[in-house]
């Protein structure tokens, strides 16, 4: 298990931050783009171990978070209907619709399942030739290969009781949206390292050309995050704007290029909306044409949705990186993981719901004297 | 503190969204967390109130004039019936002997209750209690009283057994949830998440090369060791099955009204089972333990209760991992390996396993 603890090293943790520190001469914000980031970035305090003027903002690659309220609302219409098996990634069946979650439609005697991977609904298609199995396909380009290929599969078996219900969203579409926001503040970015093992980074040159923004392919161990922060602090103090792979191990250029193929294959590109950010152009995927058969939404008519969010959930501003979860006025009094107003607060990889789980609603005094006493533990 | 001393208020809840406050029973009303806890102080608890139940620990400590008695119950509805490491049977057995032992009872008697759906193989019911006799056997307890009931086809998954058992409480003993004090070392007697990820792994079919086995065990003779060598400087013990180590010490630090920090890097955790985890996106902190106990002991009998546990073949692995404190009441917080704090709190429901 070595690659897991050679990337946790708490030492060379605190080697990379001094060499941050030192490199840092005036402030910079960045962005780190996945939910998967933002979560390890709180989980391990990374951000409590760099210099005040690195200031992460955290993007809005949670898939959880961004799938608009509409289509969670649809999901619900269609697990609650008998004859279907709906299957889903487990972080999906706490998001609250407009009147319920998905484990309320469990409860209510729905066939909601939990799966790792979608193909394991296909298999479920299979031994039940009765039922109507779909899939809920969220996600960015990371999920989108093994979505497309229960597509591919389900077609090449000829399955009449399969469908997915896609909402895949795209990272560099994202990513121009937020450069292109009034009052943007963000000054570079940690991609996405593991949309980048898919996709490669082919993608983003010409972004970093547009924006003058230095873009650092990044993974999710404490040093990989670390590491991705220190080149793009020395890219900014340089005045560089290049795409940088901090993340050799696991990605490359040109990706992985058979996923691609297919992908190209299963999807198209279409405009989408993003929970809380609206509709961004060009920024997902949807069935193409010759998979339109498996397309949930086609084979179940779900009309008559009406959606409704809070009116205090700000996390289009949190997704947006405009204000900090504890900077919204319902964070941690009307909005929990246990009430959750927004999507930002139900996944794990939300950032709401990290600040949190992490406990980032008490003070630094606090939480500084928490950790004071701990270093006689763990040496007996 | 600022607005929140880590146990949120929720009385003057004004969502437009009441959600969460789900009006039928869902999954994670029995994944150890907040919700569970929540029907326990909400429902179980007014309805049945009387001393006994009031302390909320893993068993109630009965007092008959001429000795004390603890008394605790356990259902068990695990599936795969049958997994690496253990079945349901040992689950059922040692779950109740450790509830009780940990309550610094000597278990003695169990009951068993088996709830059979109609269909389900005699030979795998066989099976079952063939462990559940080996494994009283092995923890020196015995089953003296029980019940069946056969359910219609579809109506059960296979067979869920209930056990409940009583013990004899030592002289002198007094440990429970409540009596963690600042300044008390906190100790685990082994690897945690091993239950949890023995289960996951067959359910979702990980393979690894050498399969997670669960660490179901009888605790009380481990536990008398402890007690006998360190006597009244252990305050508290609690064995972390569902919801796991984390909100065992959440619920440690609530009753005592104490805070609770634990090193990261000094939580004895299997290669594997991380890797389990990290696989899933969970985190062994929220995994089940079935053979584990944590010790909150005065600090001057750390040495000897370390040395007694590790002589023992259930507490090898053990380990400091943390200790009491006086400050964040009623919270659980870590040092991470990077040096940072976190708050660990209780789950909600059942630990969802992440997107990507």
């Amino acid at each position: 298990m070595k690659y897991l603890t050679e990337f946790r090293n708490g030492e060379i943790a605190q080697r990379m931050a001094r060499e941050i520190r030192q490199i840092a001469t005036r402030p910079w914000k960045i962005m780190e783009v996945c939910g998967g980031q933002t979560h390890s970035i709180i989980k391990n305090g990374i951000d409590q171990m760099l210099p005040a003027t690195i200031e992460m903002i955290h993007g809005p690659g949670c898939p959880v978070c961004v799938t608009p309220l509409e289509l969670i609302d649809k999901a619900l219409a269609i697990a609650a209907q008998p004859g279907v098996m709906f299957c889903s990634f487990g972080d999906m069946l706490r998001v609250p619709g407009t009147e319920a979650d998905l484990f309320q439609v469990k409860g209510a005697g729905g066939d909601v399942r939990v799966v790792y991977s979608p193909l394991d609904a296909v298999e479920l298609a299979v031994r039940n030739p009765d039922k109507q199995v779909v899939f809920f396909g969220v996600g960015f380009e990371t999920t989108a290969p093994a979505n497309a290929m229960s597509a591919h599969l389900a077609k090449r078996r000829g399955l009449k009781n399969f469908s997915l219900l896609v909402s895949h969203v795209l990272v560099p579409p994202a990513i121009e949206a937020i450069m292109g926001s009034p009052g943007n503040q963000v000054q570079g970015f940690l991609l996405a390292g593991h949309v980048c093992s898919v996709m490669g980074y082919w993608e983003y040159p010409p972004l970093a050309e547009k924006y003058g923004i230095p873009l650092v392919v990044t993974g999710f161990e404490p040093l990989d995050l670390l590491d991705g922060i220190r080149r793009c602090v020395m890219q900014l103090e340089a005045g560089r704007h290049e795409v940088e792979n901090a993340y050799e191990r696991i990605v490359t250029f040109d990706g992985n290029q058979a996923a691609q193929k297919l992908l190209a294959e299963v999807f198209e590109v279409t405009d989408r909306a993003w929970r809380g950010i609206g509709v961004i152009s060009k920024s997902g995927w949807r069935l193409s044409e010759a998979y339109r058969a498996f397309d949930a939404e086609e084979r179940f008519h779900i009309t008559g949705i009406h959606t409704e969010e809070s009116p205090l959930c700000r996390s289009g501003d949190v997704l947006r990186g405009a204000i900090k979860p504890a900077q919204c006025a319902a964070f941690g009094k009307e909005c929990t993981p246990r009430h959750p107003l927004g999507a930002t607060m139900v996944s794990s990889e939300g950032a709401c719901a990290a600040y949190y789980n992490y406990g980032r609603f008490l003070s630094a005094e606090e939480l500084a004297g928490a950790g004071a006493a701990l270093t006689g533990a763990g040496h007996d | 503190m600022t607005e929140n001393d880590g146990t949120p208020d929720f009385s003057n809840w004004s969502c437009p969204l009441p959600l969460a406050d789900y009006p039928t029973i869902v999954m994670g009303h029995g994944g150890g967390g907040k919700l569970g806890n929540e029907l326990v102080e909400h429902l179980f608890l007014p309805a049945f109130r009387n001393p006994a139940l009031e302390n909320l620990g893993d068993a109630a400590v009965l007092d008959l004039g001429s000795g004390r008695l603890a008394m605790s119950t356990d259902s068990f509805v695990v599936q795969p019936l049958f997994f690496p490491g253990g079945s349901i049977g040992e689950l059922a057995v040692n779950g109740t002997v450790n509830d009780l032992a940990v309550s610094g009872a000597e278990p003695k008697y169990l009951s068993a209750s088996f709830i059979l759906e109609e269909g389900f193989p005699l030979s795998r019911l066989a099976a079952i209690v063939e462990a559940m006799a080996e494994a009283a056997a092995t923890a020196g307890v015995r089953i003296v009283t029980g019940d069946t009931k056969v359910v219609e086809h579809g109506h059960g998954d296979g067979c869920y057994i209930n056990t409940a058992g009583i013990g004899v409480l030592r002289q002198g003993i007094v440990v429970g949830p409540h009596r963690a004090q600042p300044g008390d070392a906190v100790l685990v007697s082994g690897t945690i998440g091993d239950h949890g990820m023995a289960i996951m792994s067959v359910r979702e079919g990980l393979e690894f090369e050498s399969p997670i086995r669960s660490d179901c065990a009888a605790l009380n003779g481990l536990i008398a060791e402890v007690l006998e060598a360190a006597g009244d400087a252990v305050h508290a013990m609690r064995d972390p099955t569902r919801g796991g180590l984390a909100s065992t010490l959440n619920e440690i630090a609530q009753a005592s009204g104490v805070g609770i920090e634990i090193d990261e890097p000094s939580l004895p955790v299997r290669a594997e089972v991380q890797s389990a985890c990290d696989l899933l996106g969970l985190d062994p902190v929220y995994v089940a333990n079935e053979g584990k106990a944590v010790f909150f002991v005065a600090p001057e009998a750390v040495p000897a209760v370390l040395r007694i546990l590790r002589a023992h073949p259930l507490g090898r692995d053990a380990a400091r991992i943390g200790q009491v404190t006086a400050q964040h009441k009623g919270m659980l917080v870590a040092r991470t390996g990077m040096g940072a704090n976190r708050v660990i709190p209780t789950q909600i429901g059942e630990q969802l396993p992440r997107i990507c």
